[in-house]
């Protein structure tokens, strides 16, 4: 059957199973969006490509499968660059399809022209130019086959307007032919072996679980490992809810903001498995003092992630559920009963000098996170952006269960959770899901309001707003005397502009406001905003300071006030 | 992980691609943006119609080697990398280089030449033009003798690889992939 550039486009995302795509439109594309209506899919329209990056990325970090981007040429493409990169930082399977300028044009600086594949080398898994349409369908069935399989990531094809208009005789290709693309291998049974060995006579053993378990669903798997040989589970940030962070043996959130038990029992153990996760600087702090004592087994799915911070004493390379399934048959139970109450010891210490159990009359942010847990009962979608809130959100929201907690945690991409939470509505339209932003972030891609407005998409958005780059000045007071440049922020009137785009919205400023307000957002049907005007200089604790070993803590200084311990703000 | 740079070393790798648009910009976008130390390289056609080969070397520790290699596995389009450095292989360069000469020195420079079994390919009044073929130890001393005259034009290759006896074939990208790590 005859089909032109842009119905093989369509065709081969209805095969792909594609039911939702957000973009934008534009001259180069156009001929796509004309084809769009003759398929059975549904087209979110972002005010920004980022956005429209954004939304394709959090699909699909919810659906564990690929999110599409569409947009056009030039500044659209540039556009996406940010996005495309806070996939490739996320390993977020996403397909981006991008018009470009004719044939005859490529290479001319003609209206709006830019060489894309150029651009965004860097910042995906693969990317194609597009110039003969009897490459095409090869081509997008390979960019779905790269985008989901080994490593998951960002896949761009750039496909030239002339192409898409072009008619040939359309047939989807069974199979992907790519003979420099072998992402899988086999377990190698000798270093499961050795794994489990080193497990077996451990006495101070932690995980550190990251991104990785999640992509493999293997999240039953460790908790089946961890309750057998009775090993605390730390988890990256892109690991939270790896183990439900109610467990007894969650240790929380690990690295720079991480809980002090997590980092210190870290530092302190002498097996410590790394499993899907890539040792990343947040997480380590200083190499050179990095878990001193530990044998190092890593876990992990791309072999250029073994070595390339921590050099592994076992490398287990491959797929986490596989490879805990591996473990789970050589791995002895085991109690340790010392090692837990060490931890437990060190976990007591944090209560005392954790902000929610001091006399505090402000409206501070942990508590907001806190209260949140309470009234979704943890069962929610939540998307962080970047910075202070993202921090507080790990922290004090107890994640229960893999793809729950989506942000931007290698890129760290300001503005990136209002899209992304868009993008998971679509992915799970009967949860709830909540967008918790600071005041700096919202402001960059703001726009987006325009979708809810558009589709009534049931996002709530809590923005905590405390009048500054939080995280950009808690650096300033801590390493730059608190020279607070460029980071004082205003904001608009949130609740007048939320209304203006017909989305209901309320302004708390007061703690005993809180939770009434956060559960009529839960409860009403459709978008709602809330604006928390929070204390304004309130520190993310514990904190370590970058190059520091993870288990030199700056910590909140607690002290006796009138009617009980007070933090010295 | 830190890097103390008595410990590097030279290693020369041999990189099989696709021959297709934009794989050798993916590959130097690649060493630019990891940070890898990258001597020289050339890169031409192999024995198998739609690959290329690319000859490199690298400085650095065997961790940074090691992480090369990976990374460029991770281009869709490198088919096999091999690090040649502890295998038996030869080495070889070409340089082409244009010498000053006048008729005193014309016979000096012809009998370097001979000496290094370079060849003259180009004679004018004032100059000649010397093409050296061999390892690059061997071109650095013949070009720091023929400097004493002056070089007034020079061009080198990079060096290219081979191991010796019945070795490597582009073959099997995930069974060599295994190896490497």
């Amino acid at each position: 059957m005859k089909r032109t550039g842009a119905q093989i486009v369509w065709e081969a995302l209805i095969r792909e199973g594609v039911t939702t795509v957000f973009g934008h439109p534009g001259g180069a594309i156009l001929p796509v969006y004309d084809a769009m209506p003759q398929y059975p899919v549904r087209h979110i329209l972002a005010r920004h490509e980022q956005g429209a990056g954004h939304m394709a990325d959090g699909y699909a970090r919810v659906t564990g499968d690929v999110g599409v981007a569409l947009a056009t040429s030039g500044p659209a493409a540039t556009n996406l660059v940010t996005a495309l990169a806070t996939a490739m930082m996320d390993s977020v399977p996403i397909v981006a399809i991008t018009g470009q300028v004719p044939t005859t044009l490529l290479g001319n600086d003609a209206f709006q022209e830019t060489d894309v594949t150029g651009v965004t080398q860097a910042v995906t898994k693969h990317n194609y130019l597009v110039t003969d349409i009897d490459d095409l369908a090869r081509i997008m069935k390979e960019a779905f086959h790269i985008a989901r399989t080994g490593r998951p990531g960002p896949v761009l094809v750039d496909i030239c307007k002339d192409v898409l208009n072009d008619e040939t005789e359309f047939a989807y290709p069974e199979e992907v032919d790519l003979p420099g693309y072998h992402p899988y291998f086999g377990l190698d049974e000798q270093a499961v072996e050795a794994a489990a060995e080193l497990i077996n006579n451990a006495h101070r053993p932690v995980i550190i679980a990251g991104h990785g378990v999640q992509m493999a669903h293997a999240e039953n798997e460790l908790r089946e490992l961890a309750e057998r040989a009775h090993i605390p589970v730390a988890m990256t940030l892109l690991g939270l809810g790896d183990i439900p962070e109610t467990h007894p043996l969650s240790l929380g959130m690990c690295g720079m903001h991480g809980e002090a038990r997590a980092n210190k029992a870290i530092q302190e153990s002498d097996v410590l498995i790394g499993i899907g996760m890539r040792f990343d600087d947040r997480v380590t702090g200083d190499l050179d003092a990095f878990a001193p004592n530990a044998k190092i087994i890593h876990i992990e799915f791309d072999p250029a992630e073994i070595n390339k911070n921590v050099p592994a004493d076992v490398a287990v390379l491959g797929d986490a559920k596989e490879a805990l399934q591996a473990l789970m048959g050589k791995v002895k139970p085991a109690q340790h009963k010392n090692w837990m109450a060490q931890i437990e010891e060190w976990n007591r210490e944090s209560q005392e000098l954790d902000i929610l159990n001091a006399e505090v009359d402000e409206l501070i942010p942990p508590m907001v996170m806190r209260e949140l847990w309470h009234v979704t009962e943890g069962d929610a979608i939540v998307v962080s952006d970047v910075g202070q809130h993202q921090m507080w959100e790990a922290q004090y929201f107890l994640h229960e269960r893999p793809r729950q907690l989506l942000t931007s945690g290698g890129l760290g991409t300001m503005g990136y959770a209002l899209p992304a939470a868009i993008g998971a509505h679509y992915a799970a339209p009967d949860e709830t899901v909540w967008a918790v932003v600071g005041d700096g972030g919202f402001q960059m891609t703001i726009q987006e309001l325009g979708v809810l407005m558009q589709e009534r998409v049931p996002v709530k958005i809590a923005i905590i707003n405390n009048g500054f780059l939080g995280m950009v000045r808690q650096w300033q007071e801590l390493f730059y005397e608190k020279n607070y440049a460029g980071t004082p922020i205003q904001s608009p009137d949130y609740v007048k502009l939320a209304e203006a785009y017909g989305i209901p919205a309320r302004r708390v400023t007061d703690r005993k406001d809180v939770t009434a307000a956060l559960r009529e957002a839960q409860e009403h049907d459709g978008p709602f905003l809330i604006e928390f005007q929070v204390k304004e200089e309130v520190n993310v604790y514990p904190m370590v300071a970058p190059g520091e070993a993870i288990d030199n803590l700056l910590r909140r200084r607690i002290v006796q006030g009138p009617s009980g311990l007070q933090p010295a703000w | 992980m830190t890097h103390d740079p008595s410990t590097f070393n030279k290693h020369t790798i041999i990189a099989w691609l696709e021959d297709k648009p934009g794989v050798l910009s993916r590959v130097l976008s690649l060493f630019r943006r990891r940070n890898f130390n990258i001597e020289n390289l050339s890169v031409g056609h192999s024995e198998t119609p739609g690959v290329s080969r690319l000859t490199f070397t690298v400085n650095g520790d065997d961790q940074m080697v090691e992480q090369a290699i990976k990374q460029l596995y991770k281009l869709v389009n490198v088919l096999r990398v091999e690090d040649v450095t502890e295998k038996p292989a030869v080495r070889r360069e070409m340089a082409l280089i244009r010498v000053k000469v006048d008729a005193k020195t014309r016979p000096e420079v012809m009998q370097l030449v001979d000496i290094y079994r370079a060849s003259i390919i180009d004679v004018s009044m004032d100059s000649l033009v010397v093409q050296a073929v061999g390892h690059e130890s061997r071109l650095d001393s013949l070009i720091d003798l023929l400097s004493n005259f002056p070089i007034t034009e020079m061009v080198r290759t990079g060096p290219v690889a081979m191991t010796r006896g019945a070795a490597g074939k582009n073959g099997n990208g995930k069974h060599a992939r295994r190896m490497a790590l």
